[in-house]
């Protein structure tokens, strides 16, 4: 019994800096929770009052049925990888990883068990006798992991633990740590502002934004269906297309097309929203069709994005790589309107 | 999680003209270094070439003309001056001054750093401030309600009363250099371990003192050193008493009583530099930081 729970959380460090406000969530027993956002949105914040490591200016975290604003770091059942893996430097990767158990006061030969079989999973057999500066950063992450894991604690906080690693050991890292939460069978919460991260890991994700949560839901409600402009651009790569529009009788008019909505919108102005990929060379009949002015080609070999204009617009779209364009040409390209959004032009709330 | 990997540091590509800007850049450095070097050497290299000259070459001629033939060396310096003087006793004397002298501080000096680095309390910084202002407190101004307590309390002319004085002179440098130090410490490291459950005196005794062991090294040689070479303050504190008198106190008295003799003079001086030479050649490999290395990032 694992979950954890925040209840109307709010760090203040100043009356006028507010770190997190009102801040709401629920994780369930073993869930994997990303918390994402960007740098100074108060998700780091958020993690370190559920470790212990910053006090509570009001609300209630609870760890299981317990409330554990006063409880000391060390008595919340809960093991924290960080960033920088604060390894203790002097220390081989054995007595790194020993040295919680120690101050647990565990018997020699079951600290021993442990931290062969946490170094077992993680593959760090040969490396017990090593100090952290002989090991590659890969290497330190996994003994970071591995002084966490031994503990087996209730919750494992992760802060940014792959950002110190290179982009092909970071994709692989993620694959690792998705098994390593089925195996361990322990609630995961996890920063990040790594929306590949985000989208690839969690069960579910919570946006944050200037210390407020924007959103909580699983990878594709995000994906299918953001909550507000913030979470529509901060989720997905390349970026959600966002045109302003005016909204009369159903139709949605940009500067450089026309749009019928799928439903009824209560506002007549805001900002019309659609993904690259709801943006592609399969035109409709009676669709809508864009005349894209072509800036930019970008080819991935598996797809093609379109950079280009259309009226006083940028937008972005998502060919065929097949498809011969070269930068300057004028392209009709096919709008899906399953997939579009609406958001308000005062709360920036969607819409649609 | 298995695959273990290497990573690959990619090498820095640097251009030829660059380079050479870069060597004349430091060329002046190495140039002062050197230059200095040789200027702080020169008077020492003088005292050990005289404390082996008789006395009739002392008294004619510079101590460099004894490095062209003839040769004319002697150990006569040497052997008068262990046979004659008290030189065994202080030799014993500097040790017991100098070591608790050296212990004390560093010790009390370790503990109030840790707090005035990682802990916080009421004051904090205010405090620390005025403890660093006492570096510029001059020794001096404290020698006589310094003294006049310790012949009250009973205590001068004792080894104790060096101690303390020592103690008391060393704290708020090594302080000031031991909180440096310690803040300079990952903050990580002291949350990772107070989520692994280590209370404040683990961390310091696990954590702090051994990575800390390159400042704690410098601080140990600097006070050592001082304390070793330190004439003033054993003289106020331990008056002449030949009994407590360190080397310094009986060599600066050696040039009174011997009158004429320098000679002997640079033979003495030469022995009460043994000890900070083995010292200093001893630790220094601790100045050498990068203990660190490798504690955080990837």
């Amino acid at each position: 019994m694992a979950s954890v729970t925040y209840d109307h959380v709010v760090k203040r460090y100043t009356a006028e800096t507010t770190a997190v406000r009102d801040f709401n969530l629920d994780v369930t027993d073993k869930e994997f929770m990303i918390l994402v956002g960007p740098s100074g949105c108060g998700k780091s914040t958020a993690l370190r009052m559920l470790a212990g490591l910053e006090t509570i200016t009001e609300g209630q975290i609870s760890i299981g049925d317990r409330v554990v604003n006063n409880v000391a770091a060390k008595d919340r059942d809960i093991a924290m990888v960080f960033q920088s893996y604060a390894l203790y430097p002097h220390m081989s990767v054995y007595d790194n990883m020993a040295f919680p158990l120690q101050m647990k006061r565990m018997p020699k030969a079951e600290i021993d068990r442990r931290v062969r079989q946490a170094s077992r999973i993680l593959g760090l057999d040969n490396f017990l006798k090593r100090k952290p500066r002989a090991l590659s950063g890969g290497q330190r992450q996994r003994v970071a992991l591995g002084r966490a894991i031994v503990r087996s604690p209730q919750v494992f906080l992760l802060d940014e633990p792959l950002s110190n690693l290179d982009a092909k050991l970071r994709a692989q890292t993620r694959i690792e740590l998705q098994k390593l939460h089925r195996e361990l069978e322990t609630t995961f919460i996890y920063v990040t502002h790594d929306q590949v991260e985000a989208m690839t890991m969690g069960d579910r994700i919570a946006i944050m934004y200037d210390g407020i949560l924007q959103q909580v839901g699983t990878p594709d409600e995000i994906y299918d269906h953001p909550a507000n402009l913030f979470v529509a651009g901060f989720i997905g790569s390349p970026t959600m297309n966002f045109v302003p529009a005016n909204v009369q009788n159903g139709t949605a008019k940009a500067s450089g097309f026309e749009v019928n909505l799928p439903k009824t919108v209560a506002s007549s102005n805001g900002t019309l929203g659609f993904r690259p990929e709801a943006l592609t060379d399969r035109v409709q009949d009676g669709g809508a069709t864009l005349n894209v002015k072509v800036d930019v080609v970008e080819r991935l070999g598996s797809d093609q994005f379109l950079y280009g204009q259309v009226g006083g617009d940028t937008v972005t779209a998502r060919v065929d790589p097949r498809m011969k364009v070269t930068p300057g040409d004028t392209v009709r390209l096919g709008l899906d309107t399953r997939s579009l959004h609406f958001f308000d032009a005062d709360t920036e709330k969607a819409l649609l | 999680m298995t695959i273990a990997r290497e990573e690959v540091a990619a090498p820095i590509q640097v251009g030829v003209a660059p380079r050479i800007l870069e060597r004349l850049g430091t060329l002046p450095l190495h140039v002062g270094i050197i230059v200095l070097t040789v200027a702080w050497i020169v008077p020492t290299v003088g005292l050990l070439v005289s404390s082996f000259r008789p006395l009739s070459a002392f008294s004619t001629s510079g101590w460099w003309t004894a490095l062209s033939p003839p040769f004319a060396f002697t150990l006569d310096n040497y052997q008068h001056i262990l046979a004659t003087s008290n030189l065994s006793r202080s030799f014993f004397n500097s040790f017991m001054i100098s070591i608790p002298a050296t212990v004390i501080p560093t010790t009390i000096a370790a503990f109030a750093a840790y707090a005035f680095s990682w802990m916080r309390f009421w004051g904090r910084d205010w405090i620390f401030l005025a403890l660093v202002g006492l570096l510029a407190v001059p020794l001096q101004v404290t020698f006589i309600p310094v003294l006049s307590l310790f012949i009250k309390l009973g205590v001068s002319a004792t080894f104790l009363a060096v101690w303390l004085a020592h103690t008391g002179y060393g704290l708020p440098f090594a302080i000031y250099l031991l909180a440096n130090f310690f803040r300079a410490l990952p903050a990580d490291l002291f949350e990772s371990a107070e989520i692994d459950g280590a209370g404040t005196l683990t961390v310091f005794f696990r954590i702090i003192l051994p990575l800390s062991v390159p400042a704690l090294a410098s601080l140990v040689i600097f006070q050592f050193l001082w304390v070793w070479n330190d004439l003033l303050v054993a003289l106020v504190y331990l008056g002449g008493t030949p009994e407590v008198a360190p080397l310094t106190v009986t060599l600066a008295n050696l040039v009174g009583s011997l009158g004429q003799g320098l000679q002997f003079l640079t033979a003495a001086a030469f022995i009460s530099m043994i000890v900070p030479l083995i010292v200093f050649f001893s630790l220094q490999r601790y100045f050498v930081r990068g203990i660190l290395a490798g504690s955080v990032k990837g």
